[in-house]
């Protein structure tokens, strides 16, 4: 069979460094216009020629089947952003070619071109017509677009008078109801409140079962690992994986753990310091780094340096969510356990059994202790990425709680 | 060259931002659509007690009102498209980072917008000319013609002004200045019989000048000068296609720069 979409060595190439009015204070910029007038016109039009050229992306190549939904995922600055906006067809590639089979529509944000004036059918059908739907099409799809976003009563008032919610429902749902062959999505899957989260879901999953070809980006290992046939992983600008699903996840999560190399050992910090980590990295069964798998063993392994030889030595550290709440903290002096420490490097080691924390970000704070002197305490020393391994199938809802219960079920009565 | 195929493909889409731009500007008015009376005919006014009465301006032997609305009534059609349509794609930078269709559709609305205003004016005019008595003439028929010169311009203009605002952004300060020296460089509120005989000749190189002439010719039913309608015809095929042209060159930069 053709391939849905076939991506041949495309690159993209911007220029760093646009113009810069704003780089320099408004006098300087009249004075200078005032001496010479057209210097910033021939500058606007050679900037190509003198600035410095950056490659979003370099020589990807991959094929879509009909069919199939594929994942994209990479770090920040990977390249996925500008891969969704040449594969929509909203900025050229540099280099390369795309060539599709079938009718292409995108989805990068929800409620592109809403205008807040216009009542909600008004915007229904503008909104329509810009992801490329024919008047005919919205007519024919408006009771089910409007029963969809459960807005029927509000049908005809300005946006702008809706609700946040209703704002993106209704928004979500002209998108839900978009009938491509293709499909580029951006992370704009899981708007609004958790029943309405669910609706989407469903939607989603009968596009994706109608045998449509959907290519989605997203930074939710969840919703890639429920949905995706196939994972690509994106590298500075290079396709680094492209093939199943749980491989494209953990080669993504090895990815961010080798990306963030903050010394720690130059971090402010409380106490004498007379013990100091001078690298925490964690370990589980997929490798090493900042990064924890949920349901799976992970072991944390602080390397310290001690000045003196020292006994009775308590360690702890916390684990803070992004609004700095604190989940939870282990504590060796709980486990009632002190380490003898000798001048120079030593490493001590805390394995937890079965990560009971949801897929996130999470940061970790770092406490020494001799009794009830203070040695060493650190602040949000490192961030650690959690994410779903093979334990868990994820239904990619947010909000479910920073803990995961390491759970079972089953149904009483007779054993079969 | 430009993709015409795909262009109507999305005919719909131009049809229902030209809809939306005009629902929009008269939302939440209690005059609501009256406005779009009301404003020209205010101009006319004015135009009429300024340059008609204190300034006495000849007008050809016909009441100045009409005389002035013909001509106001093209040229702003003209102005008003090529102004909007200039700053339309700064204006939607949102549509245009986000969503895939023909970047030519935000101007081409605008002009449409234009072109509603037209029509309400050119109503409001053939009213006018029964009030004052003025048969109607039958190079009416004719008015299309002028019309789709009038477009072509506007078009071409609207579109390379359009391109390129995205780029130097201070062609949004310089479009409104421009059209409004261009405008009393064109005959639109005085007849070109004002000129002197020796300099009458060089309005011909002023490609509004046979559109507006002919606009207003249509209406009262004055001779149609045919040798500017040539020479107004070439300079316009020229800036419809240089422009057309400009725009599907730069269109392919628009989301990286914009």
């Amino acid at each position: 069979m053709k391939p849905a979409i076939s991506v041949e060595g495309i690159s993209k190439e911007y220029v760093i460094g646009n113009e810069t009015i704003f780089g320099q204070s408004f006098r300087e910029m009249v004075v200078g216009s005032l001496k010479s007038p057209f210097r910033k016109f021939r500058r606007l039009s050679e900037r190509d020629a003198r600035q410095d050229r950056f490659w979003a992306l370099k020589d990807v190549s991959f094929d879509v089947q009909p069919g199939e939904i594929v994942g994209v995922i990479g770090r920040n600055g990977a390249g996925k952003s500008t891969l969704l906006k040449i594969l929509s067809r909203i900025t050229t590639p540099t280099e390369g070619q795309i060539t599709y089979r079938g009718r292409l529509a995108s989805l990068l944000e929800v409620g592109t071109g809403f205008h807040p004036e216009l009542t909600g059918r008004e915007n229904i059908f503008l909104n329509g017509a810009i992801l490329g739907m024919t008047q005919n099409e919205i007519g024919r799809k408006l009771d089910e677009i409007v029963d969809f976003a459960g807005i029927a009563k509000f049908l005809d008032t300005p946006v702008k008078r809706f609700s946040s919610g209703m704002y993106v429902r209704l928004a979500f749902a002209v998108a839900a109801h978009l009938d491509p062959e293709i499909l580029v999505v951006d992370e704009v899957l899981a708007v609004g409140d958790i029943a309405f989260q669910i609706k989407c879901l469903g939607k989603m999953r009968d596009v994706a079962g109608d045998g449509r070809t959907v290519l989605m980006v997203s930074h939710n290992m969840g919703t890639i690992s429920s949905f995706c046939s196939r994972g690509i992983v994106l590298n500075n600008g290079n396709v680094s994986y492209s093939g199943t699903t749980e491989k494209a996840i953990e080669i993504y999560a090895l990815d961010i753990s080798g990306s963030i190399k903050k010394d720690i050992s130059n971090l402010p910090f409380n106490g004498p310091g007379s013990v100091k980590p001078i690298e925490v990295q964690i370990k589980h069964s997929h490798g090493v780094g900042n990064s924890m798998v949920s349901g799976e063993d992970n072991e944390i392994v602080f390397e310290l340096n001690a000045e003196s030889n020292m006994d009775n030595v308590e360690m702890a550290f916390g684990v803070y969510d992004q609004l700095q709440r604190r989940i939870g903290i282990a504590d060796s002096a709980a486990k009632r356990k002190s380490f003898q420490l000798y001048k120079g490097n030593n490493t001590v080691k805390c394995k937890i059994k079965k990560l009971s924390l949801g897929p996130g970000k999470y940061y970790l704070n770092i406490s020494i202790r001799r009794g009830f002197e203070l040695l060493y305490g650190v602040e949000r020393c490192k961030e650690i990425e959690v994410y779903f391994g093979t334990s868990y199938k994820d239904e990619i809802l947010p909000n479910r709680g920073p803990l995961i219960f390491d759970h079972e079920w089953s149904k009483a009565g007779k054993v079969d | 060259m430009f993709d015409f195929s795909e262009l109507w493909a999305y005919r719909e889409l131009i049809w229902v931002m030209v809809m939306k731009d005009i629902k929009v500007r008269y939302k939440q008015t209690v005059m609501g659509v009256a406005w779009a009376v009301i404003q020209p005919l205010t101009m006319m006014v004015i135009f009429s007690l300024i340059f008609g009465r204190l300034a006495k301006i000849p007008s050809d032997g016909y009441p100045y009102p009409i005389f002035v609305f013909s001509g106001l009534l093209a040229w702003n059609f003209f102005s008003s498209s090529v102004g909007t349509a200039g700053g339309s794609l700064v204006g939607s930078q949102s549509l245009i980072s986000k969503v895939y269709f023909p970047r030519i559709i935000v101007p081409l609305s605008s002009i449409g917008v234009a072109m509603v205003d037209f029509l309400i004016a050119s109503t409001i005019l053939l009213a006018m000319m029964v009030h004052y008595g003025q048969a109607l003439s039958a190079k009416l028929l004719l008015l299309p013609c002028f019309l789709a010169g009038l477009i072509m311009v506007s078009v071409g203009l609207g579109s390379w002004l359009a391109a390129v605002t995205v780029t130097y952004r201070d062609f949004r300060y310089v479009i409104p200045y421009m059209l409004q020296v261009w405008m009393y460089l064109t005959p639109v509120i005085y007849p070109l019989s004002f000129l002197s005989e020796s300099w009458r000749w060089v309005m011909h190189f002023n490609p509004m000048y046979a559109w507006i002439d002919g606009v207003r010719a249509c209406f009262l039913g004055l001779p149609i000068d045919l040798f500017g309608v040539a020479v107004s015809t070439v300079v316009t095929l020229i800036i419809f296609v240089v422009g057309l042209c400009y725009f599907a060159r730069a269109e392919r930069r628009f989301a990286d720069i914009i």
